[in-house]
Formats: C-alpha cells, structure tokens, sequence
C-alpha cells in the first residue's frame, strides 16, 4: 500500500500554490514521535526484518561461541563406539574454524601475501559475492564481534537525546577503518600480514578464546573451590556440580595464557567504547567493514526515502547503529549501511524504504577517502615491512625461544599466512601453544610460541594444523610428527641440559623425569649410569646415579622433558627452536644439514 | 535488569544447588583426619590361592580362569558395593603399544563387578599426559563406559590434600574416589621403567596422587613404598598379555612390546610385583620398594604364601 501511494506520488504534479494553501499542515516531529510512542514505525515490513536480523545475529553468535568452545579435544564415551577411525587418532567433530575461513579479508591479506589461496578459504566468496549485491549484510546480521558491540551500546545507554542524534550523524574519523584497510592490504602485498590484529573474528577468537573464556574459566573454578573448602558436605557436592557443569560447558583444561591481560583489556577496552558511540568499532576501525563497504559500493539493494514526508523527528537517527545518514533530505551512505533495518522500522511517517534499485539520488556510495590520506596510509603500510625486517629480532634467527607449532612453515612464509587469530592455541590439548608477545619482533605480535614450561607439544598430536585457517600451520599426520613409514621426521626443537641445575649432574640427587617423560621411542634422552661419592654433612657414600644426556638427531623438540622438570622456576632441561626442521638455517649438526623435512 | 538478573540468578543457583547435592550421591567424609592406610582388602583364606600367575592365549578367557582360581569374583566384591577400578591410563598411547592396562581386560572387569552386583563401577585414573587423549586413545575410556562403568576424566577440584603419614609421602593430594569407594581394584600394566626397572601395581599408584608428583623420583623407592603402604586394593590385576620390554614407561614404538600372554593377579600386591619383576628377568631383590615392602606390606618370596602357577 505504502508503496503505491509512493508510485503514485512520485508520478503527480507537484500541487500548485492553492492547493497547498488549502492543504492540512504537514505533522511535525513531536507529532511523529508522539504517533510513534504510541503505535510504533509504520512500516510492518521493517519490524519483520529487524526481528530476522536479531533472530540472525543470536544465531551466528552462538554458533560461534558453540564452535569456539568446541575448539578443543574432549574423549566423549557415547555407545557408537570405538571405530577404527575413530581409535586412529584425535581430531575434532565440529569445523571450528569456518568463520575464519569464511572471513573475506583473511582470504584476500594472506592470498596477496602468500600468492595462493588456501584450502577452504574459498568459502570467503559466500560473504564477498552477496556483499556486492546486498551491502554491508555481514556486519548487522552475521559478525559476532558487530552483534556483541550491538548489545553493550543497547544496554542503558547513557549518551541520549540530541548528543546521540548528533554522534550518529556520518563524520570524518569513519574513514580511518578504510585507512586502516589500505595501509594493512600494502602490508600484506609486501609479505606481512597484520590483518589479524584488528580482524573482528580474529579478535573475537583471540580475545573470547584466550582471555575471556579462560578468564571466565578462572573466576567459576575459585567460586566452586571456595566453597568446597567449607568443608561442609552438602556445600561440596554443589562444588562438586559445578565444578562438573563448568568442565561440560567452558572449557575441560585450565587454560593460562602468556599476556592474557593484554589481549582481554584490548577488548574489553573496545567493548567500552560503546558506552559513547554506538559501535564505534564497526564505524570507525573495523578493516573487515572497511572492505566490505568497498564492495558493497555498487549493491542494487539500498534505500529509497520519500523526503517529503520526513517530519525530522531524529527517529531513525537515534536508532541508527552505523550513521549512515537514513533521515530524510540527506543522502544515505551505502558503504557505512550495516543493513540493520531499525530506521525502517521505527520511522513513524513511512518515510524509509529498503528495496532493490533504489532511486540513484537518494544514495550516497562512496568511501570518502581523499587521496592524500590514502597515500599516506599505503606508504605507512609498506614502510611497516622493511622497519620490522630490519630489526635485530627478525634477523638474528629470531628469539631462541621462538619455538613455532609442528607444521608450521618456514618463518617469513609463516608471518605471510599466521592471522594471529588463536585457534592453535585454544585448540591445544597441553596449553603449550600461547601469543607471542615480541619474541618474533613487532610482526609476530600474537603468533604462536610454545612454552613449554607452562605445556609441552603432544608429540602425537596434529590438532593445530588441523584448524589453522590459513595454512602458516599445515595439516601433519603422526607420521611426520614421528618420521616413521618413510616420513622424515618433524623437528620443532632441540632439549638442552643445564647441568649446572641438574639434579643427578649438580645435587647427585636421583631423578631422569625427563627420561620417563621422552615420548620418542628409542628415546631421545638416553642415561648415564655412573656411581659418585656424594657428599653429606653425616658423611659420604656412594650411590648409583643415571645421569641423563639428550641424543640430538632422536630429539624432536617437544618440550616434555622442559615441562616436567622438577627444577620448578628454571628448568634444568630446557628447548631452543635449533635444529627445527622447518628452517634450513636453523640446523644444528651437519649430519642433518639436508634432512629438512618437506618444508616443514 | 539489575533486579531481574540477580533474581534469575538465584533462581538458578537454588535448584542448581539442590540438584548438585541430589545428583552426586557421593558420601563425604573428613578426608582431614584420615588414617595412614586406606584398607580394602580382603582375608587370605585357606581355600584359594592369594596369588595366581595364569597362562593363555585369550585375554578374555585368562582372566575369566584367574578369578576363578582366586575364589570367583563373589570372594571380592559384594552386592551394592562401589568399586572403583585403577587402570593405568597414564599415556596418550594405543592399547598395541602396551603403555596402558589393556582395554578388554578393563571392560570385561567391570562386567564381573557388575555381575556381582557391584551398585557402581568407577573407572579413573590420574594420567599423565592430557587425559582427554590418554583416556581416548588406550581406549579405555569408552570400552569401560561401554561395559558400564562410570568413567571419570581427572579434574583439579577432585584431589583433596591429605595425611599419608609416610617415610616421604608425608602429606599429599590425593585422587578422591580411591578414598570413598567400598572396594578398589588395581589393574596395572607390566612394563619398563629406567629408575625402578620395573612398573607395575605398586608404582600404579602414582596415578592417585595430584600435587608436583615429578619431585618424587628423587626417592622413588621410598615413595612407592609408602603409596603402597597407604592403598590396600582388594585386588591387584596384571597385565603382563603385551608387555612393554624397553623405552618404558611411554614406549611409543610397536618394537618394544613383546607379548607374554600373561595375568598376574592376587590380594598381596608385593607378590604380584615381584612376579612382574620376573616378566621382566629380574629379580625381586634387585628392585629396592619390593625389598623395602617384603615383610612389611606383602612377601616377595612365594614360599611363604598360597602362590599357584597355572597354565
């Protein structure tokens, strides 16, 4: 009907001087709110749609959460079971990493970097091709970080009125997301991807993976535990339960992560901002909607406004979660649009309509950007490679300690493909994997690093390859990881004795859980036995020691030695990255000078 | 909102906590002031043998004919009794590469205990590596839960420090269920170790304890003495049908393993250990906790107990 009576509008004379005369006078804006606190929007349309959004955008949200806390390995024991495929290994049931595969702008940093799109990224064209056609759908309706930003700015605002309507009018500093993205992109082109530091689904997987949830985690487990020590029996079975129930549906390790804090205030810190501009995030830094506004330039699907009947009531402005301009007697911006269809749905006067092939002068498709900023960003972007290259950390074979995941390529590939996105390390059945923080220079920032004293790399294990979106991990089998059936085998690392700590070297003490703890067969730590006089305040003896010594070619770097020493704060045995078979010129004897692997 | 959440919040928390304390019918008891032995053990009687070391080709059937020469699994478990089961599941390894107690041994007991009529069967273990794979991988895990038992995956908050009164083993966390059951049954692997030579049920006992277990290598003889000394089991089984041979207690190679289609079961674990040792051409006087428990805890020497060899 609206719709009609717009056609025919659109298609009469303008009334002449009489006619207007004559005319009723036009409501006015408190007239239009008034009508709207009353019987709300006019369009039923609208309301349809903003309820499919929210419906979508709890939906995605915990899928999301669903397949994050999925992201680790948990024995179930249902009736299925043990079939031989099942018994052949650990894998995971769920594909816990499709939102970063299908995350449009990992696909295009790590292909402009890498050259080459890897497996399953292709799926990103599910979001890019729709993008085209249907704008920023992705942001309002999809995008967990966008919804949970949506959320907190809805909760008590306390910027309102006239401020609000101002805040959500479009402004300059919305730009920067497209510097950002700019600057980013030339990154990457040079062979740096840094996309993953302000990604939103990496955020979120970092952030909720790596801090909240272990955080969360934390808080629940000393709940239950301060309860439990009441030593009160009923008490302890509630302990007990949720205790359970936090094991069920959190997580089933007790992840720390190293500089946790760091990524959870990030985060937090953005979550805040909401409390002043509505998804401030989404309008102003976002790199994802940045490239995503860029593509939905052309989309045939956006607003048409019948001006006239606009009452400037602000409605629409102050429900307005990307201050793309909807009121009337403005051009709406296209490429801000997170397609959100609340200005549809409250505007009183009927006033907003979204349909296909809107009316060219009523959209606003540009990006804005000037040319001089975006120079400026593109140079910045590609100044950014040959600074952090040039830095003593990248080139002195990086930091000894930078021990990388099993699988994971060559350095300067991996710094092409890593996002920093944090599902090898929420993966991790051991909490070895963790983000850096600077051992691999500024580029490195919150990639990989095993740490063994906190966990060792299971030496069996291939669940981090196994949800790598990008390939900076590949997907090994068990036999590379232990070179047998004619694979070469995968090194990580090499162990070290410090003997001057060790207990049977230095204290003649009994000990070799190093050796109990070597997970390669023959084993990598092989002992000495020897018999020494130790010496006691009540007076010497002899006794029988194994002194033990590591076996460089056996060893594979996986830091269980490292993790199980009993020397508590700094271990007697510990792994450096040399010998890693992934980096020829990391090689340690000269004997393995050409076993390097297949490229990892 | 603030109002509605607090009030969801308790009305989450009331029947939460009220099903928690009907749903985990656990009894409690004030681990605190617990003794220096936990006994569940039964009498030698003059009937049965104490030890038994059976011979044959099918695990299944071995250990069927191994608690029959022991007196029927009606001599050792009794109706509504909970029992909890220790396997070893101390490794993220196939039950081939006989790191772990063999799966079918495990299930097949816990069938027995049932059939006895056993009100509950627990299957757990502290294992070593992450016990997600471990429990998964030995397989253990499910062919247990499949025969019936409630399999627990080791958590934290289930370990309750307490006083061990041992030579070394003063006061430690110990792995909750082996504290409350009625009856607890040990079913160890037979295998090689660097430090003792030989693994088997009174090193298992490694796997009940939480805290920096890696510290006790420095006196590891000492502490299985006093971990031994402290678990009575009913009934100690072992798994000498693959035997790990050498790169023990891991192994992780196929080439390791030897098979010797054995059980070795009994309710004197110090026998049942230096049988092992046995397996393992060595004698019990070589290992310094079978010489330490000999006299004290059970006898090395099968002389003087009821000991028969079946094949």
């Amino acid at each position: 009907m609206s719709a009609l009576s717009a056609l025919a509008k659109r298609w009469t004379l303008p009334p002449s001087a009489e006619e207007q005369l004559t005319k009723k006078a036009p409501p006015t804006a408190a007239q239009s709110i008034k009508k709207w606190r009353e019987f709300g929007g006019s369009s039923a349309k609208g309301k349809t749609l903003v309820w499919m959004r929210r419906a979508s955008q709890v939906f995605f949200f915990f899928l999301f959460m669903f397949l994050l806390v999925r992201t680790e390995f948990r024995a179930s024991f249902d009736e299925a079971g043990i079939s031989p495929e099942a018994a052949a290994g650990v894998h995971l049931d769920q594909p816990v990493s499709v939102f970063l595969q299908t995350d449009p702008l990992v696909a295009v940093s790590t292909t402009l970097a890498g050259h080459s799109l890897y497996t399953g990224l292709v799926w990103a064209m599910i979001i890019l091709v729709p993008t085209m056609l249907l704008g920023r759908f992705f942001c309002g309706w999809i995008c967990p970080f966008g919804s949970l930003h949506q959320w907190i700015s809805a909760v008590k605002p306390n910027v309102k009125g006239g401020k609000r309507i101002r805040r959500n009018h479009f402004q300059k500093y919305m730009r920067v997301k497209y510097y950002i993205l700019v600057a980013m992109l030339v990154a990457a082109v040079f062979g740096t991807v840094q996309i993953g530091l302000l990604d939103p689904i990496c955020i979120m997987v970092r952030s909720v993976g790596l801090a909240i949830i272990p955080a969360i985690n934390a808080m629940t487990s000393w709940f239950f535990d301060a309860i439990a020590m009441t030593n009160v029996g009923f008490l302890q079975n509630v302990a007990d339960w949720g205790h359970q129930a936090r094991v069920d549906w959190i997580t089933g390790k007790d992840p720390i992560v190293h500089g946790a804090w760091f990524v959870g205030f990030i985060f937090l810190g953005l979550l805040l901002t909401n409390r002043f501009i509505t998804r401030f995030w989404c309008r102003g830094l976002c790199p994802l909607g940045a490239m995503l506004g860029v593509f939905s330039k052309y989309s045939i699907f956006g607003m048409r406004k019948d001006h006239e009947k606009c009452t400037g009531c602000n409605l629409c402005l102050i429900h307005c979660q990307a201050a793309d301009e909807p009121q009337g007697g403005a051009q709406w911006h296209s490429t801000e649009c997170h397609m959100c269809f609340n200005c549809e749905s409250v505007c009183p006067e009927d006033v907003i309509h979204f349909e296909f092939f809107p009316k060219r002068s009523d959209v606003y498709a540009d990006t804005d950007m000037t040319r001089r900023a975006m120079l400026t960003s593109a140079a910045a972007g590609a100044a950014f490679f040959p600074l952090s290259r040039i830095t003593a950390e990248f080139k002195e074979n990086f930091d000894d300690r930078l021990i990388r995941p099993p699988g994971s390529v060559i350095e300067t590939d991996f710094l092409e493909r890593c996002i920093k996105c944090g599902e090898c390390m929420k993966v991790c059945p051991n909490n070895a994997l963790h983000p850096a923080s600077l051992q691999g220079g500024l580029e490195g920032l919150w990639s990989p690093v095993l740490i063994p004293r906190v966990g060792y790399c299971e030496s069996t294990c291939t669940l981090c390859g196994e949800v790598c979106p990008t390939g900076a991990i590949l997907p090994v089998t068990v036999d590379d990881r232990l070179g047998q059936n004619d694979h070469p085998l995968l090194r990580i690392g090499t162990a070290f004795y410090d003997r001057g700590r060790c207990l049977p070297w230095a204290m003649d003490t009994p000990c070799i859980v190093c050796e109990e703890w070597c997970p390669v067969s023959p084993k990598a730590i092989w002992v000495e036995e020897v018999t020494v006089t130790r010496r006691r305040q009540e007076g010497a003896e002899e006794i029988h020691l194994q002194r033990p010594h590591v076996e460089p070619d056996l060893c594979i770097g996986c830091g269980a030695c490292e993790y199980s020493c009993p020397v508590a704060d700094d271990p007697a045995v510990y792994v450096t990255a040399i010998n890693e078979t992934r980096n020829p010129d990391n090689v340690l004897l000269l004997r393995n000078a050409d076993q390097t692997g297949g490229g990892y | 909102m603030l109002k509605t959440g607090l009030r969801a919040g308790a009305g989450l928390l009331v029947p939460g906590t009220a099903a928690g304390y009907f749903l985990d019918r656990e009894k409690r008891t004030d681990e605190m002031a617990a003794a220096q032995v936990r006994n569940y053990s039964v009498e030698s009687v003059a009937a049965h043998p104490d030890v038994v070391m059976v011979h044959g080709s099918d695990p299944l059937q071995t250990l069927e004919r191994t608690l029959s020469s022991l007196g029927g699994i009606e001599r050792f478990i009794e109706r509504g009794d909970r029992v909890v089961i220790k396997p070893n599941i101390g490794w993220e390894r196939f039950p081939e590469q006989a790191a772990n107690t063999n799966p079918m041994l495990v299930a097949h007991m816990v069938a027995l205990c049932q059939r006895a009529g056993a009100e509950e069967v627990i299957v757990t273990d502290a294992s070593c590596n992450d016990a997600n794979r471990s429990y998964h991988k030995s397989g253990i895990g499910q062919a247990a839960y499949n025969a019936g038992a409630r399999v627990l995956l080791p958590q934290p908050h289930r370990f309750r420090e307490m006083e061990l009164g041992g030579g070394i083993l003063r006061r430690w966390a110990v792995y909750q269920p082996f504290i409350q059951a009625d009856k607890v049954i040990n079913m160890a692997i037979v295998k090689h170790h660097s430090l003792t030579m030989v693994t088997a049920g009174m090193k298992n006992w490694y796997g009940i304890l939480g805290g920096t277990r890696n510290l006790l290598h420095q006196d590891i003889h000492q502490s299985i003495f006093d971990l031994a000394h402290f678990m009575r089991p009913t009934l100690t089984i072992l798994d000498g049908i693959r035997v790990l041979v050498r790169n023990g207690p891991q192994g992780g190679s196929y080439d390791d393993v030897e098979r010797r289609d054995v059980i070795i079961a009994g309710i004197d674990q110090v026998a049942c250990d230096s049988l092992a040792a046995g397996l393992l051409g060595r004698r019990p006087d070589e290992l310094r906790y079978l010489r330490m428990a000999d006299g004290v805890i059970g006898h090395t020497d099968m002389n003087r107990i009821r000991y028969r060899e079946i094949t």
